[in-house]
C-alpha cells in the first residue's frame, strides 16, 4: 500500500480525533472565545440591518462542482446561507442565493426550504437561482440580478475566479456591502482588491463558526489551528534541516 | 425519521468513498468508483435542472411587467435558438460552431475587456478605501509585475527581469502556499463536518 496514502489517512484521522476532542472540551467549558474577524462582525450587523430596513441579502455560492475539491467551499456557503435564512426568514424580504452550478442551485433551494420549514413560514423555491453555467455568464447573470433587486449586502462565498470583480463592482455601484471569500488564489487576490470585506485563506471556512452554526464548527476551527501550528513547525524544521544539508 | 435515513446514507457513502481513496482494497475501490459514477450522473442531471431553473426564472420575468424584461426575452431567445441548433445539428456542426465562435466568444471576450477596466478602477479604489501598508504592497507588486511582463517601449532596465522572477518564485509562491495550506485544512474540516453529520447540505439541519 502506498505510504503517502497511509500518511494522508492518518492525517485525516488525527484531524477527526482533534475535532471530537475539541467538541468535548468546548461542551465542558463556558464562553468560547474566537479570534476577532472584523468581516463577520460587520456581516452580523448587516444581517440585523437587513431585517430592520427590509432590504434583501444576497448570497452568491459560486461555481464549485459537487465532484471536485471546490465543493467544500460551496458547502461552507450553504451552511452560511442556512444561518442567514434562519435569522432573516421573518423579514419582509428573505435572502436570495445565486449559484453557477446546477447541484449547488438545487441545494440552495433545499437549504432555504429547510430553514423556512423550521421557522414555519412559506418558502419560494425561486429564492435559489442559477444565474449562469459558465464563469462569465454566471457573473453577467448575477450582476444583472444585483442591479434589479434592492440588495443590502452581498456575500460571495464559493468558488470564483477573476470574474468575481464584475459582481463586486455591481454591488459597489448599488452601495451594498460586499463580503467575499473563495478557495481560488486568483479569486482571492481579486476579492482583496474589490470586496469591502475580503476573507483570506481559511477565514472563509470559519464562517459557520462565527455565525453560530453549531459547536462542531468551532471544534473544527480549533483542530485547524492545532494542525496549522504542526504544519508550520514541520515546514520550519524541514527548512532548517535543508539549510544544514541534512535533508 | 426520514432525515435520519438521509444522514445515515450520506455518512455511509462518504466513509466508503474516503476509505476507497486511501486504502487500495479491491472491494472498496470498486465501490468507490460505482458511487462516483452515480454521483456523476446526478451532477449531469442537476446541470439540466439548472438550465430549466434559468429558463423558469427568466420566463417569469419576461411574462410579468418587470424592469429589464427585454434582457430576459433575449436570454430565452438565445437559449432556445442555441439548444435547437445544437440539439438538431449536433454540437460540432458548423452552425453550432458559428454560434460559439461569433456570438459566445466575442461576448466573453468583451466581458474580459470590461474586467480589466474594473480591476484598474478597483486598484485605485483600494488605496482610497484601505490606505494601509498591505494595500500599498499589493498595488506596488501588481504594478511592478505588470511593467515587467510587457515590453516597456523597448527599454531594458537592468535588474527588473530578475526582480520579477524573484517576486514570482519567492514571496508569491510562499504566500500562495501558505494560503493553500489554510484552504486545504478548511476543505478537510468542511468534509469531516459533513461526514459526521454536523453539516447537512442535503437537508435536515
Amino acid at each position: 500500500m502506498d505510504s503517502l496514502n497511509i500518511l494522508g489517512l492518518i492525517f485525516v484521522l488525527v484531524f477527526f480525533g482533534l475535532m471530537i476532542a475539541a467538541s468535548v472540551v468546548l461542551r465542558q467549558r463556558e464562553g468560547r472565545k474566537l479570534r476577532e474577524i472584523p468581516a463577520f462582525g460587520r456581516l452580523r450587523r448587516a444581517i440585523g440591518l437587513a431585517v430592520e430596513a427590509g432590504s434583501r441579502l444576497h448570497i452568491s455560492l459560486g461555481r464549485g462542482q459537487l465532484l471536485s475539491p471546490q465543493s467544500a467551499i460551496g458547502y461552507v456557503g450553504l451552511s452560511i446561507l442556512d444561518r442567514i435564512a434562519r435569522s432573516t426568514s421573518i423579514s419582509d424580504r428573505p435572502p436570495v442565493a445565486t449559484a453557477g452550478e446546477g447541484s449547488l442551485g438545487i441545494l440552495s433551494q433545499d437549504t432555504q426550504q429547510d430553514a423556512a420549514k423550521y421557522l414555519g413560514v412559506e418558502s419560494d423555491p425561486m429564492r435559489g437561482r442559477i444565474t449562469g453555467l459558465t464563469p462569465y455568464s454566471y457573473a453577467a447573470g448575477t450582476l444583472s440580478f444585483i442591479q434589479e433587486e434592492d440588495i443590502g449586502a452581498n456575500l460571495l462565498i464559493g468558488s470564483f475566479g477573476n470574474e468575481v470583480a464584475l459582481i463586486t463592482d455591481a454591488a459597489e455601484r448599488r452601495d451594498g456591502m460586499t463580503l467575499g471569500g473563495t478557495d481560488n488564489l486568483t479569486g482571492q487576490a481579486v476579492l482583496f482588491a474589490t470586496a469591502q470585506e475580503p476573507l483570506i485563506g481559511e477565514e472563509t471556512y470559519a464562517g459557520g463558526a462565527y455565525l453560530g452554526a453549531g459547536p462542531m464548527h468551532i471544534a473544527s476551527l480549533y483542530a485547524q489551528d492545532i494542525l496549522r501550528w504542526v504544519l508550520i513547525g514541520l515546514i520550519v524544521m524541514g527548512a532548517i534541516l535543508k539549510l544544514f544539508s541534512v535533508l | 425519521m426520514r432525515n435520519l435515513v438521509y444522514t445515515a446514507i450520506a455518512i455511509g457513502v462518504g466513509i466508503v468513498v474516503l476509505l476507497g481513496y486511501f486504502l487500495q482494497f479491491d472491494l472498496l475501490v470498486n465501490l468507490r468508483i460505482v458511487l462516483l459514477e452515480w454521483a456523476t450522473i446526478l451532477v449531469a442531471t442537476a446541470l439540466l435542472i439548472g438550465v430549466v431553473n434559468l429558463f423558469i426564472v427568466h420566463w417569469r420575468k419576461s411574462t410579468t411587467d418587470q424592469p429589464n424584461r427585454v434582457n430576459s426575452i433575449a436570454l430565452l431567445a438565445g437559449l432556445t435558438i442555441t439548444l435547437g441548433v445544437a440539439g438538431w445539428f449536433g454540437p460540432t456542426d458548423p452552425y453550432s460552431l458559428w454560434i460559439f465562435n461569433y456570438i459566445l466568444i466575442p461576448i466573453e471576450a468583451s466581458l474580459m475587456g470590461i474586467l480589466s477596466v474594473v480591476l484598474i478602477y478597483a486598484g485605485v479604489r483600494l488605496l482610497r478605501r484601505k490606505p494601509n501598508l498591505l494595500s500599498i504592497v499589493f498595488i506596488t507588486t501588481a504594478v511592478v509585475i505588470l511593467l515587467m511582463t510587457g515590453p516597456l517601449f523597448g527599454i531594458d532596465i537592468p535588474g527588473l527581469a530578475e526582480l520579477r522572477i524573484w517576486i514570482g518564485k519567492v514571496p508569491a509562491v510562499a504566500g500562495a502556499r501558505g494560503i493553500l495550506l489554510g484552504v486545504s485544512l478548511g476543505i478537510i474540516a468542511a468534509g469531516l463536518r459533513i461526514l459526521i453529520g454536523a453539516d447537512r447540505p442535503y437537508g435536515g439541519n
